[in-house]
């Protein structure tokens, strides 16, 4: 009969620290579980007494890697709790910014995270001398993407220039132009990209779950829009709560959450599931040669559904620079704020899925109530229930063959685990 | 699951030593965002021969690599529970050089605000009645727990700074880390004070090296590079009073990024 020990203590090329462990005898599995171990570090307990200017470049530190998701998700709250409107102009901008916020995090996640796994090796420093070309592409991508964020933003990392009511900096027609000829000549960068990633032997596992995103009548969501999910329920962002359901698990410094089910998925391949329709075109051709189609229900396609919404990226980035530069942009100031008291709940669907911040501010403009809720808390329930399912299937194979499989299957969730603390290291007992 | 697959990964867990000469670096973290390292790993779009002058042994954010065996190591994070100080201290033994990466290392960055709030309330407003199942102390840089040699300060760090000091420890000099304000880069830059703007700044009293890069971007600097070693506080209390802020304000200015350094562990000890 079969026993097994698998305790990977910090799972490596995910970000922040998290425990794989398991443990089967004779055949039964007796422990299998997901533990978040990551320090936590109480944004909101310390935001409260903080005046709303700061609120976004405070909570924006919960993530070097979705800065600007946090940022965007807290300007939104705080713009709704004070009743601040953005511009036209503000909103095509904030949806630029997160387009190469979503393209830097999926090309991190995707290329220097996740592919090592394929090429058998530790990281994506090997691959400088084997696969040249693939390492030069990435770093040509990040850039991109990078660029994107800062010509707007100041930098990827902690964005400046987003604040309340929009933007302190307004980028140049001609910087938006060169921008577009960067993004157009990408096309094939992100054409090898869909082969390269396509052609890879992804694990074969199906489980089923509830798959919950962002949606809006006109455009696939990532900022704003409705709360829904793939068994048919759809709340205002105001009824977050109706969703998320926190809990505390005494393993996991991070809280759990569940809906409908006793676990539900966010992030790209949630997305992909609820929002398909809105991809643009070339996006649904890169799904097809990954033989993509909703519902997808194997967790490690999560990668290729970042794959696809990379495409997305780029091509939608293209028409808004278009728009930009067809209605003429004009130096603009943020839209001024006028204190008062309010309360607002902001989401984004942000790369590793739905984020709530919600904020209540008082007369003076102080913080005074905050919560937030990170994608990746709401995935621990639904990875470790996947953990769980995949271990009997698998466990009959080399302890370093599962170790490595229950490895990449955290990576494919694309864990933020110092978000989820707001996360996590695998433990094989 | 190809063969080479399992291989691969079998190296990555034991972990490799270098046998080339070069200096050995590792990475590691505690309470932070994650975002220097991102940073470091950004500075190879442009600084790819990097990894010609050192064998990286340690990089959990970015790399399946568990060496023990280094020379110089990149810490960021600040210290936020007694169990970080045993795991810092272990680095400090091993490490030739212990540089803290980034503001959370180098002063508690956001992370020290929890500082200023009394500790039972911060826990139990996150974790409720299940407030003692996670252990927690006031947050604190490094230097707070171990010598540091060498700091990159910033939230996040400047990806050039971070090449330069990289540069100099490899030469064995003392990494170029201004101690003169953002101002002088702001002057350098052309850029209109913000003061002027009607805004506020913490650039006359914030260490330069960043370029002075969010009044470049029209937002006033925030001092997340942390204070000079000889601001002129009494001047900048002026300015910020002249600006119309309360004493209130005027505390949040100077907290925001540098509560440590006005409150140390405040209330929690």
């Amino acid at each position: 009969m079969t026993t097994l020990n698998v305790n990977v203590h910090y799972v490596t090329r995910v970000e922040g620290h998290g425990n794989i462990v398991v443990d089967v005898k004779n055949g039964e599995v007796k422990e299998c579980r997901f533990e978040v171990v990551e320090a936590p570090r109480f944004f909101e307990a310390f935001v409260r007494g903080r005046p709303y200017h700061e609120i976004n470049h405070i909570t924006s530190r919960i993530c070097g890697i979705c800065s600007v998701g946090h940022s965007t998700t807290s300007t939104r709250a705080t713009e709704k709790a004070l009743g601040v409107e953005l511009s036209e102009q503000a909103w095509l901008l904030r949806k630029l910014n997160f387009h190469g916020e979503i393209l830097d995090s999926h090309i991190l996640h995707t290329y220097y995270l996740v592919a090592p796994d394929f090429f058998g090796v530790p990281s994506v420093i090997p691959l400088v001398e084997t696969h040249r070309e693939v390492v030069e592409r990435a770093l040509r991508l990040k850039k991109l993407a990078g660029d994107l964020c800062a010509m707007i933003s100041g930098r990827h990392t902690h964005p400046c220039a987003l604040v309340v009511g929009g933007f302190t900096h307004t980028p140049k027609e001609r910087e938006l132009r060169e921008m577009r000829e960067r993004l157009v000549a990408a096309r094939a960068d992100m054409d090898a990209t869909v082969d390269l990633f396509a052609a890879l032997p992804w694990p074969q596992f199906e489980r089923e779950t509830e798959y919950v995103s962002l949606r809006k009548d006109d455009e696939y969501a990532f900022i704003d829009g409705v709360v829904v999910t793939s068994d048919g329920f759809q709340y205002p962002i105001e009824d977050y709560k109706k969703v998320t359901n926190e809990y505390c698990v005494p393993f996991s410094t991070a809280k759990w959450t569940k809906h409908n089910r006793e676990s539900y998925m966010v992030g790209a391949l949630a997305r992909f599931n609820n929002n398909y329709e809105q991809l643009h075109p070339r996006a649904k051709e890169a799904a097809a040669k990954f033989g993509m189609k909703p519902i997808v229900t194997n967790p490690f396609l999560n990668t290729a559904a970042q794959v696809v919404e990379m495409v997305h990226c780029v091509e939608d980035s293209i028409r808004i620079i278009d728009e930009l530069l067809t209605r003429g942009v004009r130096e603009e100031k943020p839209a001024p704020v006028t204190v008062r008291a309010g309360e607002g709940v902001g989401s984004c669907d942000v790369p590793r899925g739905i984020l709530f911040h919600h904020y209540v501010y008082d007369e003076r403009g102080i913080c005074v109530e905050a919560n937030c809720i990170i994608p990746t808390n709401q995935n621990l329930a639904n990875l470790n229930a996947d953990i769980c399912a995949l271990v009997p299937q698998i466990m009959d194979r080399p302890q370093e063959e599962v170790r490595l499989l229950l490895e990449m299957l955290v990576r494919a969730y694309d864990p933020c685990i110092s978000c989820s603390t707001h996360f996590l290291t695998v433990e094989f007992v | 699951m190809s063969k080479e697959q399992v291989a691969g990964h079998k190296e990555q867990v034991a972990g490799r030593t270098s046998q080339n000469g070069k200096p050995k670096v590792a990475f590691f973290d505690f309470a932070s965002c994650e975002g220097c390292q991102l940073t470091v790993v950004d500075s190879l779009q442009t600084h790819l021969d990097l990894l010609d002058a050192v064998e990286i042994v340690n990089f959990r954010e970015a790399a399946t690599l568990d060496g023990w065996d280094f020379d110089i190591a990149f810490v960021e994070g600040s210290i936020t529970r007694p169990k970080d100080e045993e795991r810092l201290k272990r680095i400090r033994e091993q490490a030739k050089i212990l540089v803290a990466l980034g503001a959370c290392a180098d002063t508690g960055c956001v992370n020290a605000l929890k500082n200023l709030q009394p500790p039972e309330e911060v826990r139990r407003y996150v974790y409720g009645e299940h407030a003692d199942w996670y252990e927690t102390y006031a947050a604190r840089p490094l230097s707070a727990v171990v010598k540091v040699d060498a700091v990159v300060p910033g939230c996040p760090i400047d990806r050039e700074e971070f090449v330069e000091v990289v540069k100099a420890l490899l030469v064995g000099k003392k990494p170029p880390v201004p101690d003169y304000p953002v101002c002088v880069e702001c002057k350098l830059k052309g850029n209109v004070c913000i003061f002027h703007m009607g805004g506020i700044c913490m650039g006359p009293v914030t260490r330069a090296g960043c370029g002075a890069i969010c009044p470049t971007y029209g937002d006033g600097c925030e001092g997340c590079r942390g204070i000079i070693s000889h601001p002129n506080e009494n001047a900048m209390e002026e300015v910020l009073d002249e600006a119309g802020l309360t004493v209130d304000d005027i505390m949040h200015y100077f907290t925001m990024f540098n509560a440590y350094r006005e409150v140390g562990t405040g209330k929690w000890e």
